[in-house]
């Protein structure tokens, strides 16, 4: 029947086919990621301080400081960016009206957005040649306050938590509710008893995603927060102008297992990638 | 009664954050194509900062461009068969590969790149060279190509069908060539999609790479937030836009379309 | 071409023994169904022989003169239809029946020639140019066979073919199926675990239990003489007969049956189709249920033994649910196997 050998079917297995697949992202990885961390982790035990670097983050009031401000606007940013995303997001997927699509393209218009242009956003809203400075001729210059820098993180955050309550909105059984009806629940029980509790795992997942990208948000601190300490400016800071390669990588490395960690708490709940840089 | 109420309120909220979200940014297209922005629309439309921006960050788009497109030749050929790979070993290892491949989607780009400096900022020749930002894009972008493609090969009976080429003579190579990429063709698109539309948007990690030779498109916008005035600002940023929104949209399009074919 | 299986076995990494040491001949052209309920190793046993899965150390597999042991299943020259057909949907009707040819490196203008050939023999023609998911379940049964048929494969390998249809679907297909297979002049091996199927299609059936082959034969000769409980009530569904045996006598609660020879240390099977209701029957008992079948009726007697005896009944007029009726049962329609022989 003249069946020529394929040129890959004496010598290759399935399973080795596989592992060979496998392998360019195996060396990919472990060069420019397990090898950098590896080394980012050590280079931070090796300052004057040593290990106890990671100690001094708690002891030393700068750092103390920096990190209680940064978690304050991370927690404002993610409380605010539910309650907005929540409304808007319930509003558009149970209404069908003229415009809705509109609505939604400008609301995840921003996923795109890098946070240095945003920075810029902000900067033209609150800006020295702002339009909030120039509608209200009180010099109201905001942008480069943390209410710039919690807005800046809000404008970061309201797509991507409107596109997981939304999602979860569109999952959640309408007739979980008219049952609900129909054993005599209010419309705010309803609320209360079935939505809620239904968008419950999307609002924790949202919510971490918002807190964990706050915290970790250099683009949009680069631009606003010459002034302000938050952690990400301040590893920037330590790393180019002090030269404290220890406390920069230190710092890095307790700001990536916060973030990883919330973000895996995010994603067991939601199921869902979300990116989190920019 | 509750129900219009609470309509009304949800109405106002969504439309608060729509001109939250809109506002500046209408206001930053306004400001590149204006004559001058302190004087206001009145003092005419014009192109000139944008050509102004082109003079001066010509080389800034084109580099970012190029990176985008290495970018998504690398996440092709380093992703796709790791996707393929790990579709058709599913385990503990191969769930302990991809969670570790996702690290940089939950670690700031700041980390990374930290981390990056570190190890490689001695070896000069490859620290001065666009390569090493290509790395910093890869790293962040190929996550989300392999779980595009994983997403859609994950849908499909893919053992089977590999089983039914297997046994009509097709070898491994031929396989993933004639079943597994045609198949997870919607995978692809939209994973390319994202990293294409995320490399030609990366700060983070690229302002702490980058070197004065080397500015891409989005090191070049803060460059010009701070150092420019605000009507060549808003021109590339306009540039910017002009350039990702499109993308955007291709991306998210193509997103919809794989997540249907999974379904 | 023939197939010879010896000693072949497949254990789990997990300890699991999905098939025990199995001996299997299949001659050229022969068809031969795997019959077995689920879990008893067929498919095992069938992914073996495709080179799907690797058995045990020691396990042989001989196609013609060539042991294939060690070929992997795109080396080993098979046609496999698959349960869920596994077609490609990226490719046509055409392109999926043309894949194996394609493989093989024919000449473009042979490939479209088989490939046309093939279409017209599995009447496919007018959806050659279809997409996969533009076909009913049948035509993809059928796409299915095409393709595995096309490259003249040394043997054809099918798993539960007919499973993913429709019951009225299954019954027309199955025969169409038998015709086909004998057209092709292919030895072929199919699995199912439907007892009708297995008898319509195949000249030889292999009945499986618990990993291992259990008993082999012609239809009739398993329907006939089953060798063990099993493979009795597996195929064609006999009863027990519960009573007490006393040399070529059977006594049972409602009365006692001729033996055809002496029944010590045996069991007494019957089936359904063999129990008469006859007012000359030396068995009496009570209608407990009447099922209508349209072409008979099914009627469940109790008093006869323990259990409910089941009796089909061809006539107009079946008997009333609680009547009283007599039963007889040919001697030459009781099967006599050995006691202990449970499997």
């Amino acid at each position: 029947m003249g069946v020529r050998p394929s040129p890959y079917g004496h010598t290759m297995t399935n399973r080795t086919f596989v592992l060979a697949c496998l392998t360019p992202l195996f060396i990919f990885s472990l060069a420019f990621l397990a090898l950098p961390l590896v080394r980012l982790f050590l280079e931070s035990g090796s300052g004057e301080a040593g290990w106890a670097i990671y100690l001094d983050i708690l002891r030393r009031p700068r750092y103390l400081n920096t990190l209680v401000l940064t978690v304050l606007v991370s927690l404002a940013t993610t409380f605010a960016a539910l309650a907005i995303s929540t409304t808007a997001g319930m509003f558009l997927s149970r209404n069908r009206f003229r415009g809705r699509g509109t609505l939604l393209s400008v609301l995840t218009l921003p996923l795109a957005f890098p946070g240095v242009v945003i920075g810029f956003l902000i900067i033209l809203l609150g800006g020295r040649q702002g339009l909030v400075n120039q509608l209200t001729p009180g010099h109201v210059v905001f942008a480069y306050s943390v209410i710039g820098l919690f807005l800046g993180y809000l404008y970061f955050s309201i797509p991507r938590v409107l596109l997981t309550v939304m999602a979860a909105a569109e999952k959640l059984d309408p007739a979980l509710e008219e049952a609900a009806r129909t054993m005599g629940a209010s419309p705010y029980r309803v609320v209360v008893d079935v939505i809620v509790p239904g968008l419950m795992p999307a609002l924790i997942a949202s919510g971490a995603i918002a807190f964990a990208t706050a915290m970790g948000a250099f683009g949009t601190a680069f631009t606003l927060a010459t002034n302000i300490d938050v952690i990400p400016m301040v590893i920037y800071t330590e790393f180019t102008l002090s030269a404290n390669i220890a406390m920069a990588s230190a710092l890095s490395i307790v700001l990536g297992i916060v973030t990883w960690a919330l973000l895996l708490i995010a994603r067991s709940l939601s199921g869902s990638t979300v990116a989190a840089g920019g | 009664m509750f129900k219009s109420k609470t309509k009304l309120l949800q109405l106002i909220v969504t439309l608060s954050a729509c001109a939250f979200l809109l506002i500046p940014t209408i206001m930053s297209v306004m400001a590149g194509l204006t004559a001058n922005y302190f004087k206001g629309i009145s003092s005419g439309l014009t192109l000139k900062w944008v050509f102004q921006v082109w003079e001066l960050y010509a080389d800034s788009i084109f580099l970012s461009l190029w990176l985008a497109i290495a970018c998504l030749i690398v996440t092709l050929i380093v992703g796709l068969p790791a996707a393929y790979g790990l579709a058709r070993h599913p385990g503990w290892l191969s769930r302990l590969l991809e969670e570790f491949i996702s690290l940089p989607l939950a670690v700031p780009g700041l980390a990374i790149a930290l981390a990056l400096l570190q190890l490689y900022g001695s070896m000069k020749g490859f620290r001065a060279s666009w390569a090493f930002i290509l790395v910093g894009h890869v790293l962040y972008t190929l996550p989300f190509m392999v779980r595009s493609i994983l997403a859609v090969l994950a849908a499909i009976d893919l053992k089977t069908l590999e089983e039914g080429a297997a046994s009509l003579g097709a070898s491994p190579w031929q396989r993933f060539r004639d079943i597994v990429v045609p198949n997870a063709m919607p995978g692809i698109l939209a994973g390319a999609l994202t990293v294409v539309t995320l490399s030609i948007g990366e700060f983070n990690i690229t302002w702490m790479l980058h070197t004065p030779y080397l500015k891409t498109l989005p090191v070049g916008l803060a460059d010009s937030y701070a150092s420019m005035r605000l009507e060549v600002a808003s021109a590339y940023t306009l540039v910017f836009f002009i350039l990702i929104v499109p993308l955007l949209m291709a991306m998210q399009w193509a997103s919809a379309r794989a997540q249907r074919k999974t379904k | 071409m023939t197939l010879r299986v010896t000693n072949t076995a497949k254990t789990y990494p997990d300890g699991t023994k999905a098939l025990l040491p199995t001996e299997l001949s299949v001659a050229k052209g022969e068809i031969v169904s795997l019959l077995g309920p689920s879990g008893c190793g067929k498919t095992t046993l069938l992914r073996i022989i495709a080179g799907l899965e690797t058995p045990d150390a020691g396990s042989e597999i001989w196609f013609g003169n060539d042991n294939v042991t060690s070929l992997p299943v795109e080396r080993r020259k098979v046609g496999m239809v698959f349960q869920s057909y596994a077609l490609f949907p990226n490719m046509s009707v055409r392109a999926n029946v043309g894949y194996g040819l394609k493989m093989q490196k024919l000449p473009k203008d042979e490939i479209e020639s088989r490939v046309t050939e093939v279409l017209e023999l599995c009447q496919l023609q007018e959806f050659s140019g279809r997409a996969i998911d533009a076909l009913s379940g049948g035509q993809r049964q059928r796409v299915a066979l095409a393709r595995a048929i096309a490259p003249r494969p040394r043997m054809l390998l099918l798993d539960e073919p007919l499973s993913a249809l429709d019951a009225a679907l299954r019954e027309a297909l199955r025969d169409e199926l038998a015709m086909l297979l004998r057209e092709f002049h292919i030895t072929a091996i199919f699995v199912t675990h439907d007892q009708d199927e297995a008898m319509a299609i195949a000249d030889r059936v292999a009945v499986m239990s618990h990993g291992h082959v259990v008993q082999s034969g012609t239809p009739e000769e398993l329907y006939r003489n089953p060798n063990s409980p099993f493979v009795a009530g597996f195929v064609g569904n006999a009863m027990r007969l519960e009573g007490k045996v006393a040399g070529s006598t059977l006594h049972l609660d409602g009365g006692e049956l001729a033996l055809p020879r002496d029944g010590t240390g045996h069991n007494v099977f019957v089936r359904a189709e063999d129990v008469q209701i006859d007012t000359e029957g030396p068995l009496n008992g009570k209608v407990e249920s009447v099922t209508f079948f349209g072409t008979h009726y099914r009627v469940g007697i109790s008093g006869i033994m323990t259990d409910v005896l089941t009796s089909t009944y061809a006539g107009q007029n079946a008997p009333k649910v609680g009547e009283r009726v007599e039963v007889s049962i040919k001697p030459e329609a009781l099967m006599l196997l050995p006691e202990g022989a449970e499997i």
